[in-house]
């Protein structure tokens, strides 16, 4: 395998990071929509710190691989429709997917706040950060960037 | 690398994205199912929601994944007989059905895991769908890294 090949399976492997931090994501959205105590909410953080870190490593080693590939290998141009479509796509799936956290962790911080308090049962308000439809049409939009990445890189429209 | 890929038939596009979006959900469903069962420390709800994760997700990632794959090897010439196969494509057939095998064998096991849960056992059996999944994880990433990077 060239020095080339390398990075080119490093970026697939970043792509597949970057997607499988959203499933992961997906799940917990699914999941968190019943819970309703602060312990329930709490015992999510550790898989979200997973999730977070396979959509960080994901993204910025898309990115950052992807360009370089682009310079680096011929019959590819940063100019190009296509890859100029996927770094917008890029752009707008990060923004999308900062927002989607930071309506999640609206539930979780009020989670820490009623168990600090004392308040272990069952809480309406926590319920309700948890079931977040903000969130979960934020995230549906960031899926839909990267799905959409994804086909802009298999099919490559105008190239 | 750059050349077949720029040389790469449209006809081939359609299965190639059913291929990689499925491989994509599968690890996705595996990641969580993995990251569910490794946090649950007991806690029945979360056993019980990489269970799930692993038969709802992962599954179907996987059948999406095998099926996109032989259609494009088909596409591609490569099942032909007679035909020689490329190392990269044998590694990701063998990881396929063999993790395709061990995934099978994770979800009935974790199966039975779960349904015991309601009698407050089955936690061991979930922890062995836990081991199959990592080590199915980790293969998957082995996987990619061969169908990406095409070694000889």
């Amino acid at each position: 395998m060239s020095f080339d090949d390398w990075m080119l399976a490093l970026h697939v492997l970043s792509a597949f990071a970057y997607v499988a931090g959203i499933v992961l994501f997906w799940v917990l959205i699914v999941a968190v929509r019943k819970i309703d105590t602060p312990e329930g909410t709490i015992r999510m953080e550790p898989i979200v710190k997973v999730g977070n870190a396979s959509v960080g490593i994901g993204a910025v080693g898309t990115i950052l691989l992807g360009i370089w590939l682009t310079f680096r290998l011929d019959g590819y141009a940063i100019w190009d429709v296509w890859i100029i479509a996927a770094l917008v796509l890029w752009a707008l799936a990060a923004a999308a997917g900062q927002r989607t956290g930071a309506e999640y962790t609206k539930g979780m911080t009020k989670a820490k706040e009623l168990e600090a308090a004392g308040e272990g049962g069952p809480s309406a308000e926590l319920l309700a950060l948890n079931r977040t439809s903000n969130g979960v049409v934020l995230h549906a939009l960031a899926s839909a960037f990267v799905l959409l990445i994804l086909l802009d890189m298999i099919f490559k429209p105008w190239a | 690398m750059s050349i077949v890929a720029a040389i790469r038939p449209d006809s081939w596009d359609f299965p190639l994205f059913l291929h990689v979006l499925g491989a994509m959900i599968l690890v996705g469903g595996l990641l969580a199912g993995v990251s569910s069962l490794a946090f649950a420390r007991g806690d029945v709800r979360f056993l019980r929601l990489g269970y799930w994760t692993l038969l709802a997700v992962s599954l179907p990632g996987w059948i999406l994944m095998r099926a996109g794959g032989e259609w494009i090897a088909s596409r591609e010439g490569w099942t032909k007989e007679g035909v020689p196969t490329p190392t990269w494509l044998d590694i990701g057939f063998l990881l396929a059905d063999v993790g395709g095998l061990i995934l099978l064998v994770s979800l009935i096991v974790g199966g039975v895991g779960v349904y015991r849960l309601r009698q407050g056992k089955g936690s061991g059996l979930l922890k062995a769908t836990l081991v199959l999944a990592f080590i199915l994880l980790a293969a998957y990433v082995v996987a990619v890294w061969a169908m990406a990077g095409k070694p000889s």
